[in-house]
């Protein structure tokens, strides 16, 4: 019998550390079969963040790093520079890359280093228990805004950061996506392969935003999870290219 | 040439290829030779958008086995303290110079010897140590920088130059090495991120979440300090065999000290220095030996008394008397000799 659909190489075959109904799965395997079909296995190095995500490389088979907290993007910098033949990607979520990243994230963006970042918004920090995250939703509750996020008690409002890198002209592409459903998940693919294929093509630095689910933060089942990406946070992030140059 | 630009020339001459740093005075001198010697050599340098970049940048550079450097002084070392952490449980070979000036805070840019404690107490979080190696003149500025890349690269460690705002900017003629004093043969890095080619994945790491791995993997370090500790104490000793009065200094301080030393022996007062040179590890044994027919020892330093600290350990039951100066202020060479001669 042949087997349609298979493990990527890229991946291992191990037990998962996630939570039931996590996005993680999902884009660790997104980015593993984009790697196999591209054939950069052995070229690729990648850059795990702090946070759940923490310990990708045990996923992926292939070489990686692991970056102090919100300095995936200078540690790949160092990498990419010294190694221009590999291919380098930072994975990281977005308490790393705008929270405490931000500065990091900007001036990689902003020097056009020749980069693939994937980054995860699940609206929420999930490793340390479901803190406010920079791009949780105005009223959205967790354990740091019990009664909801308000602006006007000064906790802020949810940061669109792929737009604002969208605007250097250091970035190449960016594009905003969700593992919500099949058919979301197929476009999210689409640009992670595009965001490779740039690097490829030495065309800078390419982002690739996916949102994905935290059951457990949000205290929704899986399911549910599924569908308030699709109906509330799309409404905040909207989905699709944000810049292709 | 300024200590700064020997001390960069020297990394050049090291074969280290990447650079990041963030402008701080007093060592702009070193990111400026830099970032004109680099693109010259056709190698990396890159003005980061702050201390933690650069050090972070550098963790990246490293972790491909690439020879990296950073450069900063004091408050930007406090800054790089989280990425020097990080290269030391990695287990990734680096160069950090520091050029020190007045803290604590902002401080000031003038001359200070105050980073003493952060440099050799591991100065990040965790338990950790780094080789740090402070020079007293512009050659020897160059020739430890040399030397620290060998070390950096034999111990898989992060080493520390640990030069003052004297050393950074004080010009001296000098005839630049050809290669580092280091004697031991260099491993290979097979760990290195080159990507998986014809081998298993490999990981550049600090995080080890398993039930008893990191206390493992320190105790795997923890024989690293040992080795260290056991194999690369350095230190030099000026007029110490027939003393009966020993000053101790170390960078700037101990070249001020060493006129002290002659003045005092013109005067029929038996002085000796002793200048550490690897200030962790510090060379405990070397300072015993100089000091066992000592009467008095004086420990000099441009701080309110750090070092001290280590020579009272290395030398339990001996009289030790201070005299420092912070905040800029310097022990003059005659400051040095009253101080001598009012406890003599």
């Amino acid at each position: 019998m042949k087997s349609k659909f298979t493990r990527p190489v890229s991946l291992r075959d191990a037990a998962t550390h996630y939570c039931s109904g996590c996005g993680h799965g999902i884009l660790h395997r997104l980015v593993a079969e984009v790697i196999d079909e591209l054939g950069l296995f052995e070229k690729t190095i990648g850059v795990a963040p702090v946070g759940c995500a923490v310990v990708a490389y045990d996923y992926w088979d292939f070489d990686c790093a692991e970056a102090a907290h919100g300095r995936a993007l200078a540690v790949a910098t160092g990498i990419k520079r010294c190694r221009p033949e590999s291919v380098v990607f930072t994975y990281q979520g977005d308490g790393d890359l705008v929270s405490i990243g931000m500065g990091e994230t900007f001036h990689t963006a902003n020097r056009g280093e020749n980069l693939t970042c994937i980054f995860v918004n699940n609206a929420c920090y999930g490793m340390t228990g479901g803190q406010m995250a920079p791009t949780t939703l105005t009223g959205q509750i967790t354990i740091t805004t019990p009664w909801g996020r308000s602006p006007k008690a000064g906790e802020g409002w949810p940061i669109k950061f792929s737009e604002i890198l969208a605007s250097l002209s250091g970035v190449n592409f960016a594009a905003r996506a969700a593992v919500s459903s099949p058919k979301e998940i197929i476009k999210a693919r689409s640009y992670i392969k595009k965001a490779f294929t740039n690097q490829l093509e030495n065309k800078g630095f390419s982002i690739v935003e996916v949102l994905s689910p935290c059951p457990t933060v949000w205290q929704k089942k899986p399911i549910e999870a599924m569908k308030w990406i699709d109906e509330e946070m799309v409404k905040t992030f909207p989905l699709g290219v944000i810049k292709d140059k | 040439m300024s200590g700064n630009e020997a001390m960069a020339e020297a990394a050049i001459r090291a074969g280290c290829y990447f650079y990041a740093g963030y402008p701080i005075t007093p060592q702009n001198e070193i990111p400026t030779y830099m970032a004109r010697r680099m693109k010259e050599e056709k190698r990396v340098f890159i003005q980061a958008e702050s201390e933690l970049s650069a050090i972070n940048m550098v963790f990246g550079a490293a972790a491909t086995g690439t020879r990296a450097l950073t450069s900063s002084s004091s408050p930007g070392i406090s800054l790089k303290q989280e990425g020097i952490s990080y290269l030391a449980g990695a287990e990734l070979p680096a160069v950090i110079i520091n050029v020190m000036r007045g803290g604590p805070g902002l401080g000031n840019i003038a001359s200070a010897q105050s980073d003493y404690f952060q440099s050799t107490r591991g100065g990040g979080h965790g338990d950790y140590f780094t080789p740090v190696l402070a020079p007293w003149s512009v050659p020897e500025g160059a020739r430890l920088v040399m030397l620290a890349f060998d070390l950096a690269d034999y111990y898989r460690t992060p080493v520390l130059i640990l030069a003052d705002a004297i050393i950074g900017q004080m010009m001296e003629p000098l005839i630049m090495p050809l290669r580092s004093e280091f004697k031991k043969k260099l491993p290979a890095k097979p760990w290195a991120l080159t990507g998986a080619k014809e081998r298993g994945q490999n990981i550049a790491k600090s995080f080890f979440l398993k039930e008893g791995a990191l206390e493992m993997h320190n105790q795997k370090l923890g024989n690293k300090w040992k080795d260290l500790r056991n194999n690369e104490q350095r230190f030099s000793s000026y007029k110490t065999d027939d003393a009966k009065y020993l000053i101790i200094a170390y960078g700037s301080e101990a070249r001020i000290a060493w006129e002290a030393v002659d003045i005092l022996r013109e005067q029929k007062i038996k002085a000796g220095l002793f200048r550490p040179i690897s200030l962790w590890p510090y060379p405990e044994a070397g300072l015993q030996k100089c000091a066992k027919n000592i009467k008095k020892i004086f420990v000099v330093e441009q701080s309110l008394g750090q070092m001290l600290d280590d020579v009272k350990l290395a030398l339990p039951g001996k009289e030790v008397k201070f005299l420092g100066k912070t905040g800029g202020g310097i022990p003059s060479v005659s400051e040095i000799i009253k101080f001598v001669k009012s406890t003599t």
